[in-house]
């Protein structure tokens, strides 16, 4: 703290005490170009390219883990309102199939909907959106009125939402598309929306009554709300925001693959989680940025493209992801301590 | 002094020499404990003989609980020597100091809610059977013997969560008079207990002292000190005021020995226009926890409440601001009955509330200052389209700080990094951010500095010269007393009295405050 003060100051930093602090996200940063860099060094041992001077490899990288990062805007949210959200994943299926099921088109004889063929994008779009905010809804009011843990709430809405997703269709997938729709995740489009969505939530986050919230609850619930905050309505907004990020991550999900099926989006809230975490927000509320969440969700895709890139099986990556997912930790819980002592 | 030992049967002990030291359970010589920002004891000693009841007393904030906690090996002294049973010791851990013979029964129930009253007692030393699995038929008829011999009568395996709380005192009691210790420390263990049970703890504790094991009581209550204690040791401020035999001392005089200093600290107390009634009060209740309380508050007086720690004075405020609203009673602002649901219908009737405990309900650690101090004020004219007029807010925070000399380089800093002073100077800057009309104080002052503390009793009466209606919760009875207008005392839930700045003495507030 001292070193910080006398640079505030102007004055120049005692001798041996000096540190240069940089700000935590440019340290996951360094991380993302870490990771890259070994894979380009293992590239031209290996298989002899160059794994970053590849456009297309590039766009690949950050095209597969967009929906994760959507889904990660949201997650970062109640992560540092102190909660945590086990059903986005699920929450994707589910939006999946119900914004799939109204964007069907009238050439196909066996349509979920048969009189709801051929709508405009609009329509499976909202309905998809409005999916999700419902689960989200759902997660937030019944951890701010029932006081149950954020784990045990959502772990419901999980393990609910599939079920439902699954029963919608009885397991059928839901093919036969509009073009419209499809265009949605088509080409770079996941990468626009995910970037999109991140720099508004990075602007909310920063600059509004909604995001000093979200920042104050995790920090310190029972202070917060005796500093005048509405904490369990501030509790249940944000679940909702996630669920309704969830559910577009569903339609982006839908109209790229051209369909819906009922295991999409599978296990992509720990990944989402993990993204997060990577990304320097803390489990234990109060502490993260949507920045880190980008780098973050950034550090998985470059891990995928990479292991992929150098031909090794997927078994290893998430052996490899699993315990870089452990590390952040760690890395978190220690830094924290190194501030308090 | 020493006459009193030789007439205690020693039972248990086997024969000693009768020389004083071997008599002395506990020797603890010139001890001193410090935490950040606070010397918690000074010099202290303390010595416990065998065969008799030891009572500690002392205002809250007197030392008692961090000696009792250097004794049960929760704490470790910076200096000072302790012997037990004459061998120098340094204790590392509660459980060290159990092994040592001496076992504490907290104030907070330790038990295991979900598990049988045998299995809290004899958990870590289970007997086994010769498969090398738990025996509970034994454990349960070793529970029963110990029953016996202190006369509880509770189902050895009944559920802890299933008793009363004063059962569960009993077990605790049983826990530690089964470890065979010979030092037994309790803390203020009647709080929770009716007149019958004290009966009971009371033949107990008698028993254990014609056993010769030495017991440390620590209570608040006179007439406890006087019914079941041989020696007192007074304590004042982190000091060791004295040690005397009960039965050479009179009521008065231990609250003298408690009370002693003069006031020798300023107070700013400047005498200011008392103005029209701002808040009213009465027979508001919480259920279990206070009952009937009024009282008023006019313009520009500053009440102070005293009382000891679970009186209730501190509910009392967290009901007034919302935070745990009352069962019944009525509340008038400016003379208008109003219902006070939450903290923030509190704050849109013009209330204020710096808690009793910064760390807890207080400061947003893993923020910075500025966002600890503009959190109260995020709406109305701070708002501009949806999003917070961040440079104004800065600039306000900016000219707060600098009226209450919070001592940072930079409003960006962590909270965390500053002293408790400057963060309770943060904390009442996000309250002055909402202009105020009752600002409601628990503690203002706890663990900080004298430097700061005399700058946060100017501010407080500055506040008061302007036209604010101010509560001042506090346990140190000088600041009480050099700062209020009228004086509000509680003891156990209840209001004892209200008194006038002129009449208000330390002994005549101790004694309401002791019920």
């Amino acid at each position: 703290m001292a070193i910080s003060n006398t640079q505030a100051l102007g004055k120049s930093p005692k001798p041996g005490a000096f540190r240069f602090k940089l700000p935590a996200e440019a340290r996951i940063f360094m991380v993302l170009l870490g990771v890259a860099l070994i894979f380009e060094l293992l590239g031209w041992i290996f298989v002899g390219q160059s794994f970053i001077a590849n456009k297309e490899r590039l766009i690949v990288m950050i095209l597969q883990v967009s929906v994760i990062g959507i889904i990660a805007v949201g997650v970062t949210q109640i992560i540092i309102m102190g909660g945590i959200d086990l059903s986005s994943g699920s929450v994707v299926a589910l939006t999946a199939m119900v914004s799939a099921s109204l964007a069907q088109t009238s050439d196909f004889a066996r349509a979920v909907f048969p009189t709801l063929t051929d709508l405009p994008v609009i329509a499976p779009l909202a309905a998809g959106l409005l999916v999700g905010l419902v689960c989200g809804l759902i997660n937030g009011t019944v951890i701010a009125k029932t006081a149950i843990p954020p784990f045990i709430a959502t772990l419901g809405v999980m393990v609910t939402a599939r079920g439902m997703a699954k029963w919608y269709t009885q397991g059928e997938p839901i093919s036969m598309l509009s073009d419209n729709y499809a265009a949605i995740g088509a080409g770079i489009n996941p990468v626009i929306i995910f970037l999109v969505t991140a720099l508004v939530f990075h602007i909310i986050l920063s600059y509004t009554r909604y995001g000093k919230y979200t920042y104050a609850i995790g920090a310190n619930r029972a202070a917060a709300r005796v500093a005048g905050i509405n904490v369990n309505r501030h509790l249940i907004l944000v679940y909702t925001v996630a669920g309704l990020l969830s559910g577009l991550a569903g339609v982006v999900t839908s109209a790229r693959a051209v369909s819906g099926q009922a295991g999409m989006g599978m296990m992509y809230e720990l990944d989402a989680i993990a993204a997060a975490v990577i990304g320097g927000t803390s489990l234990n509320g109060g502490l993260g940025k949507i920045t880190g969440t980008v780098i973050g969700t950034l550090i998985l895709g470059t891990m995928t493209s990479g292991f992929t890139f150098l031909r090794i099986d997927a078994y290893y990556q998430e052996i490899v992801k699993g315990i870089i997912i452990v590390v952040a930790v760690v890395a978190d819980q220690y830094r924290q301590r190194n501030r308090r002592s | 002094m020493l006459s009193l030992v030789p007439e205690k049967p020693l039972t248990t002990a086997p024969s000693q020499p009768p020389v004083a030291a071997q008599q002395l359970l506990i020797d603890v010589q010139g001890v001193r404990k410090a935490f950040p920002g606070v010397v918690a004891l000074d010099d202290v000693s303390f010595r416990l003989r065998a065969g008799t009841v030891h009572a500690l007393m002392g205002e809250n904030g007197a030392g008692k609980s961090t000696l009792m906690k250097i004794l049960a090996g929760v704490y470790t002294p910076d200096q000072g020597v302790y012997r037990l049973h004459g061998r120098e010791i340094a204790l590392t851990s509660p459980l060290d100091a159990l092994e040592n013979g001496i076992a504490m029964i907290h104030q907070e129930l330790n038990l295991m809610p979900f598990m049988s009253i045998a299995e809290n007692i004899w958990i870590r030393r289970e007997p086994l059977n010769r498969f090398g699995l738990i025996d509970h038929a034994r454990m349960y008829q070793m529970t029963r013997e110990l029953f016996a011999q202190l006369s509880i009568e509770l189902d050895p395996q009944a559920k802890v969560a299933s008793l009363s709380i004063s059962s569960r005192q009993m077990v605790e009691i049983a826990r530690a008079v089964s470890y065979n210790s010979d030092v037994l420390i309790m803390d203020e263990p009647t709080s929770a207990l009716t007149e019958h049970e004290v009966a009971h703890l009371f033949r107990i504790v008698r028993m254990l002292r014609e056993q010769g094991k030495g017991i440390i009581y620590i209570t608040h209550k006179m007439n406890e000190l006087f019914e079941i204690a041989d020696e007192v040791s007074v304590f004042r401020d982190g000091h060791f005021i004295g040690c005397k035999q009960v039965e050479q001392l009179s009521h008065d005089e231990v609250i003298r020995m408690m009370v002693g200093r003069e006031i020798t600290e300023m107070f700013p107390k400047t005498i200011v226009p008392i103005g029209e009634v701002a808040l009213e009060v009465s027979h508001l209740t919480l259920d279990g926890v206070f009952h009937d309380v009024s009282f008023s508050l006019r313009q520009g007086e500053i009440l102070g409440v005293a009382g000891l720690i679970g009186s209730g004075r501190s509910n009392v405020a967290e009901t007034l601001f919302g935070v745990s609203p009352a069962s019944s009673g009525q509340i008038r602002i400016n003379g208008q009955p109003v219902t006070i649901d939450s903290p923030r219908t509190a704050m849109q009737h013009g209330m204020a509330f710096l808690t009793e405990d910064r760390k807890d309900t207080g400061c947003f650690l893993s923020l910075s200052i500025q966002e600890n101090m503009q959190i109260s004020v995020l709406g109305g004219d701070n708002l501009q389209a949806g999003f917070v007029r961040q440079q104004a807010l800065d600039a306000m925070c900016e000219a707060m700080s600098g009226t209450l000399r919070v001592k940072t380089p930079n409003l960006d800093e962590r909270i965390e990094n500053l002293s408790g002073g400057n963060q309770q100077k943060v904390l009442i800057g996000r309250w002055l951010l909402t202009n105020p009309k009752i600002l409601i104080l628990d503690e203002p002052t706890r663990g900080i500095d004298v430097g700061a503390k005399a700058e946060i009793h100017k501010l407080i009466c500055k506040l008061a010269g302007q036209g604010v209606a101010v509560i001042m919760i506090s346990s140190e009875l000088p600041e009480v007393l050099g700062m209020s207008d009228r004086i509000m005392v509680m003891h156990e839930g209840r209001v004892t009295g209200i008194v006038d700045r002129a009449d208000a003495t330390q002994v005549s507030i101790m004694t309401l405050a002791a019920g």
